[in-house]
């Protein structure tokens, strides 16, 4: 049981960055290129998705989009736990003032709505891969803040803890020999699931206009220049929309059964 | 209790004040001038510098922060720079709008997923939990706008059950408005009761796991009992916590869905207001909302103390 | 040149109604609900330069001295006749009396010096305030007689008074306008629903023929799926323009509407820096021109709606001359001037581009097409707010698209602190010659040579001349097929039934 959710994520999660990899390799047609009289076509033998307003090939532009979400998603994650870990490490190991101080600060950039601060970053600095990646960047921080500061909280009292500070060793080595080690898999299980969410970020943004910008194609982008021609071309919307629901799914899944696999303990309960 | 109570106020105030500078400061730096943006390109230097004036633009920005943070202070957010009007009457044209659309979609998702999660805790592991699990993955990796589309292509364009999107306002009667908000509802409401109802059912099991429950399954009482007297009861702080960030995102975040079904919320406000450069909206709009969430946020945590007496007695 | 007015400001502003329907009456309807992209920040014409404003109150709510009529002929306003002197600089106008504004308050020659006097003063917002440059002095010889005394003649300065920012508004209620606008026109200012609607009532009062509506409703859609959907469920009867071309033959092929691809004043075009490197080698910029595919932008872009061009001056003007030849899609052409140039290999550069889908869409075309010859454009796309001080300003660009939607607004090339940073001894002088040419066919000569001067040199990328749109129920009349002004002047709206 739990391992055909491990099975099914990790089996999805592969096809999608073959697929993403390859892309940069091969396409079935040039991305970049537009080919105005052949637009607008159904799905078929040679369009196995169809084609775009430009009469671009959509099934490449989804395998170009995915290297793109994946792209973003990622390093945003990265940032994340970049960021977030250190934060809430050192929070949990000072506490007192600096604790309350360090996590209300996160708490002020929690409570900025994702989007809008991406608005914001955006009319700064112009819209692109990059300030996708920082807006959804700075909302992980505080979620991996959070987690790496209750799981520290958690562990500091333990025996082995104690053994090593008997020993001398101090508050930052502690944090990275014994600490971060043993909140390691809590940390990949969060990541998996906020990669996912990425991904849905980054739809979101691009799908508002302020993600990756032509003549790179994503997958947000293209539903959104689908909407004003579902009436007469509803594939456009569909297959984009179809990909995010399947990588997203994928990377749940993938995450779920990692908890399981790399910790039994919590799987017994959360699942 | 009463210290405890004193410490959140001051962290909560602290909090606000320093999310004031930040996005005081974030919108300094935003290039783009609202005279020259409201004036077009024909204005010309002393025409924009006319306007400048007349709105206040050309203080430094010290004596801008100070008199706006005073004005909140006193209830006044300011007077939009494009709309001459009032921010407070901005929103609460928009409010409308969204707070019923937040309500009806945290509603809409808790009547799903509380007993839904409940069903799953129960029967874990059988048929039915392994059923609601993998309904509750696809749920959140399906994206609400892409939904949203979805919906409106069905039930608006298909079925011409529902409006594809608007807002005719209440006073064009309760029922037009309500079918307006139906679906961006629903749109929202799928991945929020996807997520509460995985929460609410790893909650209810963890609570299952601990050693009163143990205990009180020991002296004899079903699972059912234990499930509805205690371990529900202290389910209720993760879920509660969860609902609370939930509406906060639903009150806030849904520009998206804002623009699939064109209504006129709060989101829109914002995105509008940052396009035309129209500061002081933007400001006292994210001001509010960030208010909101912090309240919201303390909100949950006095809930912990009510719900779960331990924690009361560490304070 | 652009006027930010006319160049829709954002596409973020969206918002539209669901149906109180349309009640199907036995007498014909006198209640028209028009749809707009764009909802105006507010309803004072004479302190803002969105068009959206003039789209609600030009003609319908608020008058001046004179008006533009449907093919952007000068009308009679609230003068109803005016004497030009023999040197061009002072013109005496008769205004029409009896006339009162909207709040009961009467029109007088003191209104039409308190207007053009707050438009010209140092603390004016004027948007338009260069109209007003010319002007020395006005004079109010009696309460309806107006003088007004210009510093040198102007051929336009009638056309000019036209204009929605010169409008005439009254001294107890101009600070009062942008909320509750109060003019003399056939409508009077009703209610506003922001995000939503403005509505407008008729004005029982007005001077002149009592219009056929008597109630006319404006509401907001920027979204374009959303405009075709209230179109189709009749909660809106008219669209002066669609944003949706894309979806036109849907509502063409219904015969309950009526669809007029109708003119507009806006030449589309390929904006360039051109003293910046290395767009400042005009072989460069003829390379572009050549290998710019006019047929697949208007296509790929506009869905087939527009007509190409070749220089800046609209197609429909009795002075065009038709110069799409110029430089024709040539690729072998655009890579040998690349070469010449010694840029065989291409070079990298930047194109800005504002919110409408003409420019987003066809920037990616014109982007793709440039690629041919080598030459890699990075996209990027910028709200209005970014757009107007970096381009229009501060000129720190390479490229951009907009339509310039002004009427004969040619003279752009001769300003040397204009945006193309284009300088022309030659077509200064064309433009000297016909400031002061009063014959009309010399003039027109005249408009031609400057036509054929900023087409040889390849200012820009002449793309396509915007069309307009207009998507109507069937059975309402009397809407403008082409759009001289920006304006939805309703005052000749009436339905049939």
């Amino acid at each position: 049981m739990r391992n055909r959710s491990f099975a099914i994520g990790f089996v999805i999660t592969l096809v999608i960055t073959l697929t993403a990899l390859i892309s940069f390799v091969w396409t079935p047609f040039d991305v970049t290129a537009l080919n105005i009289a052949a637009k607008l076509q159904k799905p078929t033998a040679e369009h196995w998705f169809g084609t775009d307003h430009f009469g671009r090939d959509v099934f490449s532009m989804i395998m170009v989009g995915a290297r793109n979400s994946i792209a973003v998603a990622f390093v945003a994650v990265i940032i994340g736990v970049g960021f977030g870990v250190p934060f809430g490490c050192w929070a949990a190991a000072r506490g007192g003032l600096m604790d309350e101080a360090l996590m209300r600060g996160n708490d002020v950039i929690f409570a900025f709505p994702a989007l809008l601060s991406a608005v914001m970053i955006t009319a700064i600095f112009g819209p692109g891969a990059i300030n996708a990646i920082i807006a959804i960047g700075i909302f992980n921080i505080p979620v991996f803040a959070r987690l790496a500061r209750g799981a520290a909280l958690a562990l500091w009292p333990r025996d082995f803890i104690l053994a090593a500070r008997a020993a001398g060793k101090g508050a930052a080595r502690i944090t990275i020999e014994h600490i971060i080690p043993n909140m390691a898999n809590l940390i990949i299980v969060q990541a998996t699931i906020a990669f996912a969410l990425g991904i849905i970020q980054e739809a979101g943004l691009a799908y508002v206009g302020l993600g990756t910008q032509p003549p790179f194609p994503s997958w947000g982008k293209m539903l959104n220049e689908a909407q004003t021609m579902m009436s007469f071309a509803p594939h456009l919307a569909f297959v984009p929309g179809l990909a995010i629901v399947i990588t997203v799914l994928g990377l749940n899944l993938l995450g779920d059964g990692l908890r399981d696999v790399l910790d039994p303990k919590l799987s017994r309960t959360r699942r | 209790m009463t210290l405890f109570l004193a410490r959140k106020l001051t962290w909560t105030l602290a909090t606000l004040l320093v999310a004031s500078v930040v996005i005081f400061l974030a919108l300094e730096i935003v290039p783009g001038d609202p005279a020259q943006v409201m004036l077009g390109i024909n204005a010309t230097d002393e025409t924009v510098a006319a306007l400048r004036k007349s709105l206040g633009l050309d203080q430094p920005p010290l004596t801008r922060y100070l008199s706006w943070v005073t004005g909140m202070l006193q209830g006044d957010f300011g007077k939009s720079h494009t709309y001459s009007v009032p921010v407070v009457d901005l929103v609460a044209e928009r409010i409308v709008v969204s707070l019923p659309l937040a309500l009806i979609a945290l509603f809409m998702s808790t009547i799903v997923a509380l007993p839904v999660g409940l069903i799953a805790a129960a029967r874990r592991g059988g048929a039915a939990d392994t059923g609601i699990m993998a309904v509750t993955q696809l749920g959140i990796a399906i994206p609400n706008f892409w939904f949203g589309l979805v919906l409106s292509t069905i039930f608006a364009v298909w079925l011409q059950w529902l409006p594809s999107g608007g807002f005719p306002g209440w006073s064009a009667g309760v029922w037009a408005s309500l079918k307006a908000l139906m679906l961006p509802a629903v749109a929202l409401a799928l991945p929020q009761a996807a997520i509460l109802a995985r929460v609410t059912r790893s909650a209810l099991l963890e609570t299952l796991g601990e050693d009163y429950i143990r205990t009180a399954r020991a002296k004899g009482l079903s699972r059912r009992a234990v499930l509805w007297k205690h371990a529900l009861r202290n389910a209720l702080i993760p879920v509660l916590t969860i609902m609370g960030l939930q509406f906060a995102y639903l009150l806030a975040g849904t520009i998206i869905i804002e623009n699939v079904f064109y209504l006129p919320g709060l989101g829109r406000l914002v995105f509008q207001a940052i396009s035309l450069r129209d500061l002081i909206v933007v400001e006292s709009v994210v001001m509010m909302l960030v208010a909101v969430i912090i309240a919201i946020n303390l909100a949950v945590d006095l809930a912990y103390l009510v719900v779960d007496p331990r924690l009361r007695a560490n304070h | 040149m652009p006027r930010l007015k006319n160049l829709a400001l954002s596409t973020a502003l969206a918002i539209a109604i669901v149906p109180t329907g349309a009640l199907p009456g036995m007498a014909a309807k006198t209640t028209l609900t028009m749809g707009m992209v764009l909802e105006p920040p507010h309803l004072d014409p004479t302190a803002g330069a969105p068009a959206a404003i003039d789209e609600v109150v030009y003609a319908n709510l608020f008058e001046g001295l004179t008006r533009i009529g449907s093919s952007g002929e000068v009308l009679p306003g609230l003068a109803e006749s005016w004497d030009i002197s023999e040197d061009g600089k002072t013109y005496t106008f008769k205004l029409r009396t009896g006339v009162k504004y909207h709040d009961g308050t009467d029109f007088e020659a003191t209104d039409v010096k308190f207007s053009i006097d707050r438009a010209m003063a140092e603390d004016s917002v004027n948007a338009q305030k260069a109209l007003f440059a010319g002007i020395d002095s006005v004079e109010v010889v009696d309460p309806a007689t107006v003088k007004i005394t210009l510093t040198t003649p102007a051929g336009n300065f009638l056309f000019n008074l036209g204009w929605g920012d010169a409008v005439i508004v009254a001294p107890e209620s101009a600070e009062g306008n942008k909320a509750n606008p109060v003019g003399t026109g056939p409508f009077k200012f009703a209610a506003w629903a922001k995000g939503a609607s403005v509505d407008l009532v008729r004005n029982d009062d007005y001077w002149g023929d009592k219009v056929a509506l008597e109630k006319a409703t404006f509401r907001f859609i920027s979204d374009p799926a959303a405009a075709l959907s209230a179109m189709l469920a009749g909660d809106v009867d008219a669209f002066a323009n669609f944003p949706a071309p894309e979806t036109i033959p849907q509502l063409q092929s219904n015969p309950q509407f009526k669809v007029v691809i109708g003119s507009t004043e806006g030449e589309t075009i390929l904006s360039t820096n051109n003293t910046k490197k290395p767009f400042d080698d005009v072989r460069v910029r003829q390379a572009i021109a050549h290998a710019i595919d006019r047929k697949a932008i208007i296509d790929g872009a506009m869905f087939g709606l527009g007509t190409p061009i070749g220089t800046h001056f609209a197609p429909h003007h009795p002075a065009y001359v038709d110069l799409v030849g110029t430089y024709s899609f040539d690729l072998e052409k655009a890579k040998a001037l690349m070469a010449e140039a010694g840029l065989k290999d291409g070079f990298k550069a930047t194109i800005k581009l504002p919110p409408p889908s003409y420019a987003r869409r066809g920037g990616e075309i014109v982007a793709a097409q440039l690629r041919e010859i080598g030459i890699e454009l990075e996209i990027i796309p910028v709200e209005w707010g970014t757009w107007v001080p970096e381009v229009l300003k501060n000129k720190d660009y390479d490229l951009t698209i907009v339509s310039h939607t002004e009427p004969l607004d040619i003279g752009i090339y001769g300003r040397d602190d204009y945006y193309f940073n284009y300088k022309s001894d030659d077509f200064k002088a064309i433009m000297n010659n016909l400031n002061v040419e009063t014959d009309t066919e010399k003039r027109y000569s005249l408009m031609g040579d400057a036509q054929k001067r900023i087409a040889q040199d390849a200012v820009n990328g002449y793309l396509f001349q915007l069309a307009k749109a207009g998507v109507w129920n069937a059975k309402v009349n009397g809407l403008w097929e082409n759009s001289p002004v920006q304006a939805n002047d309703l005052t000749g709206v009436s339905w049939s039934d």
